[in-house]
């Protein structure tokens, strides 16, 4: 379209200058995307896309932690490997914590869409529940493991296995902070915009922190137990 | 109690340390002494260090950058200095101590000169040429501020409290491992660089969210300006290579604290792992620091050359082939790791198609400039001496790009020659023509015209001077980091590149004086109109400076070069545009998040350094307060009055109708 035609002689708000700049945009209306003729995107549009771009840097700090597990996971120096040492009913369980915890933080999130406090508050408190059991036995398995001899500093095959799924376990404990702030805040506060956007961000981020786990299952756990 | 710290860690022994650090020392108390006898604590409070404006971060950021480059200019000249003294004997300083030398410059001038200088014009400029009020997370900018200036507080406590690293700017191991470098300089390395790092990458998210989703209207992504493209390209360089900094960092932090194997030794650690990484990191750094000094040069040259940028839409494809080549080269910097011949040639291949799009770049500044009326201010000047020094620095980079070359030359101070060439005459004289071309922007008056050509002049054959005898004596056999040596030949070339290095210093003398001697005639250099240069994209529509909230109305962009538009038809014409309805503008509050953040991230970083558990973790609750107490805050938004914004704006069109009418009467 000729932009030209509509900004000479416009009138009226064609561009939503006065609307979108610093989110005064109720929900459901109309806005800009950002994607060039509209001018600047919602607040909510704009923070949203920040955390996705925030989480993509983070996959990439991942991926460096998989590519030296990929690298060192043959270099156990004569000490135990993958196979003696993962425990793969453990971490089934501990599959099954994030995976329904995740689920929870999306049941939270429909009871935050439907402005309900309790469901929301019910779902987080899950969501954060099943992330401590899941850490947990997550520190079972690292104490057990050290105590039998194969801690970090045994190899640097456990080296990097410790820093990856720590670096994983690290996540989660972070969020788990931030959760409880959440909680707090939508207590105090309520559903104000700023808050729902929070939780937005919230369920990104605990999501992302499904899938790395899910490549972390595979990589680790299910290719070190069966070769 | 205070961990491995205790009284021995101040050189007491050491007289230029000593003496360097007391000087500074001194220098930081008479700053505070003096600012705090003239009651402008409360003013830089407010005004400066809690603001989460992206005009005055930016000059803080360039304050940073300049600062520091004094800082890494001395270590330069002391290794100069030795170097040029150290035939057949010591020279003045021991070992240990020039080895913390070279790599404390290296460190200093990537991370804390020209990262700050760079992310500082950043800053400045593109919300400006978007047409907006701010970035996209205001606060998180001042808190990215923050935390590279926590960083570099680190590094030079360092020069007090301790040692700094002797590993070079890159921590290899074995040798940065803790059986090799028992001491605490890598430690303050890694902490100073993480610290600063993950402040880097929290800019990067905010700009690339900023350029994507936050433009005026109309300012569709063929409508930026070259500079924002640049600067999208280097964002999105950070986003994606900085995390894997974090990485390797971390991975030797666990070795040395926790007694992990990533790069050892024994136990089946490799060492080439962290080559690789670290430049997986360091190889888009490089483009990083370059890519927006591309963007100065296009809007320096086609400003001062009256005419569009020449190939608007080539430039804008070579950008981001850049941004995409830049990440496929790492190897290239470690050829002689071994990984075979076929290897070898790939990435050295690959290393020489990146010449390609920048060969593309280097035509259509040529082309910019061929017809037009080029107007020789110092910032084309800078750019002209880019133009000359960059390409011979390219032409060096694809000569080592040939690996059997490479194997040669690897580690020799030719090398060390290329990169300085492209560098200093890159990213540094970049920053130099952004940092004339904006001042008057930032500051409503201009610098001195004749003091910057001074420090031109001096510049650029001090840089001759200093570095292409270095290509000589690379070739000659001269390895890096030599603290002596017994070869008479290199003698007169080590002295010759001494000589240069004083020459850099009497350019670097200029450019204070051009600062003192510009203030002080400030009056006289008033940019008053706002249009200094009679520039052509849309930071020029502003006064200078610019008010807090940049535009009264945001601008509605109907083509390329904005500006250069409204300004021809307004000439056109004779008159302005009508005047637009004025409404109140919501800005954000300041906040002194950032500062009280990088307070407690300066405490972690320092406390890790010296193995102080007690106070690490009185820091990191302490962020985490921070965290809490920012999240918590109401209110953070102020509206700025429909009236006051109508005072501002209306003054603006009033200088400007002014040099409308102006320049209609007879000369």
């Amino acid at each position: 379209m000729s932009v030209g035609a509509t900004a000479s002689g416009m009138s009226g708000d064609p561009y939503k200058l006065g609307y979108s700049h610093h989110g005064h945009l109720e929900p459901g209306t109309d806005e800009a995307t950002g994607h060039g003729e509209g001018g600047p995107a919602s607040k909510r549009i704009v923070v949203a896309y920040g955390f996705w771009i925030f989480l993509l840097s983070d996959i990439i700090m991942f991926s460096a932690f998989f590519a030296s597990y990929a690298v060192l996971s043959g270099a156990t120096a004569g000490g135990p490997t993958g196979r003696e040492l993962f425990d793969l009913p453990r971490v089934a369980i501990q599959t099954l914590c994030l995976l329904t915890s995740s689920f929870a933080c999306g049941l939270a999130a429909i009871a935050t869409r439907l402005r309900n406090h309790l469901w929301t508050q019910i779902g987080l408190l899950v969501t954060g529940l099943l992330g401590v059991v899941f850490l947990a036995l997550e520190f079972q398995e690292f104490t057990t493991m050290i105590a039998q001899g194969a801690g970090p500093s045994r190899s640097a095959f456990l080296s990097s296995f410790f820093a990856l799924v720590g670096c994983h376990g690290l996540h989660v404990t972070a969020g788990l902070l931030w959760l409880g702030t959440m909680m707090a805040q939508v207590f105090v506060k309520g559903f104000q915009p700023p808050i729902l956007r929070r939780l937005m961000c919230f369920s990104l981020f605990w999501h992302a922190l499904d899938i790395i786990w899910v490549a972390l299952f595979s990589v680790v756990y299910l290719i070190g137990a069966y070769s | 109690m205070l961990g491995k710290l205790s009284w021995a860690a101040i050189p007491f022994d050491q007289p230029i340390p000593l003496f360097a650090s007391a000087i500074m020392i001194v220098a930081i108390i008479g700053v505070l002494v003096w600012v705090t006898y003239k009651g402008f604590i409360p003013y830089l409070w407010n005004e400066w260090l809690t603001s989460v404006d992206h005009k005055k971060i930016g000059v803080m950021y360039t304050v940073l950058a300049m600062v520091m480059l004094l800082r890494g200019f001395i270590d330069a000249l002391m290794m100069r200095a030795q170097q040029a003294m150290a035939f057949d004997g010591p020279g003045y300083l021991p070992p240990e101590h020039y080895d913390q030398i070279f790599s404390a410059h290296g460190t200093i001038m990537i991370f804390f000169v020209a990262m700050p200088f760079v992310i500082g014009l950043m800053n400045f400029v593109v919300p400006l040429q978007l047409g907006v009020r701010d970035v996209a997370f205001p606060t998180l900018n001042s808190v990215s501020f923050w935390l590279t200036a926590s960083g570099a507080l680190l590094i030079n406590i360092s020069l007090v409290v301790g040692e700094f690293a002797r590993t070079g700017w890159l921590p290899f191991p074995p040798l940065s491992e803790l059986q090799y470098s028992p001491g605490v300089g890598v430690d303050y390395y890694i902490w100073g660089l993480q610290i600063s790092g993950v402040g880097t990458l929290m800019t990067g998210i905010n700009f690339v969210t900023t350029i994507l989703k936050m433009r005026a209207p109309g300012m569709s992504y063929l409508r930026m300006p070259m500079f924002c493209w640049t600067a999208l390209a280097t964002n999105l360089l950070i986003v994606a290579a900085f995390p894997v900094l974090t990485a390797t960092l971390s991975m030797l932090a666990l070795d040395r604290y926790l007694g992990f194997h990533f790069f050892t030794n024994e136990a089946g650690g490799n060492m080439m792992m962290f080559m690789n990484l670290i430049w997986i990191w360091g190889h888009p750094e490089v483009y990083i620091l370059v890519l927006p000094a591309f963007g100065v040069f296009s809007e320096v040259i086609s400003t001062f050359s009256g005419k569009p940028l020449f190939g608007y839409r080539s430039m804008v494809l070579a950008t981001m082939a850049i941004c995409i080549l830049s990440f496929l080269v790492w190897l290239h910097h470690f050829f002689t790791m071994g990984a075979g011949a076929d290897v070898n040639a790939v990435f050295g291949i690959a290393t020489m198609i990146i010449a390609v799009p920048t060969g593309v770049k280097v035509f259509n500044w040529l082309f910019t400039m061929y017809g037009g009326r080029v107007r020789f201010t110092s910032p084309i000047l800078w750019s002209i001496g880019f133009m000359v020094t960059f390409v011979i620095g390219g032409m060096t980079g694809v000569l080592l790009a040939v690996p059997p070359a490479d194997f040669l030359l690897h580690n020799s101070l030719f090398l060390v020659a290329h990169f300085h060439n492209v560098i200093i005459g890159g990213t540094l004289f970049g920053m130099f023509a952004g940092y004339t071309f904006w001042f008057p922007k930032a500051f409503g008056f201009s610098l001195d015209e004749r003091l910057g050509k001074i420090a031109f002049w001096f510049w650029i054959t001090g840089f001759y001077v200093a570095f292409m005898p270095l290509y000589v004596l690379g070739l000659l056999g001269m390895t890096r980091r030599m603290q002596h040596y017994d070869v008479a030949a290199w003698r007169p070339w080590l002295i010759v590149a001494a000589v240069g290095a004083v020459l850099i210093l009497c350019g670097i003398a200029a450019q204070v004086a051009q600062l003192i001697v510009s203030i002080r005639n400030r009056e006289r250099l008033r940019d008053v109109v706002g249009d200094p240069w009679d520039g052509r994209s849309l930071e020029w529509s502003t006064p200078s400076p610019p008010p807090v909230f940049n535009f009264a109305v945001l601008p509605n962009v109907v083509g390329e070069e904005p500006y250069w538009g409204i300004k021809q038809r307004a000439l056109r014409e004779q008159r302005l545009g009508e005047e637009p309805a004025y409404e109140a503008i919501e800005m954000p509050k300041n906040s002194p998040t950032g500062f009280v953040t990088a307070f407690f991230t300066s405490v972690t970083g320092f406390a890790l350094i010296w193995h102080i558990w007690w106070m690490v973790v009185i820091g990191l609750v302490g962020a985490f307060a921070t965290f809490v107490v920012f999240a918590w805050r109401d209110v953070d938004e102020y509206e700025f009055p429909a009236e006051e914004v109508a005072k501002i704006d209306r003054e603006r069109r009033r200088v400007r109708a002014e040099a409308i009418a102006a320049m209609r009467q007879p000369a």
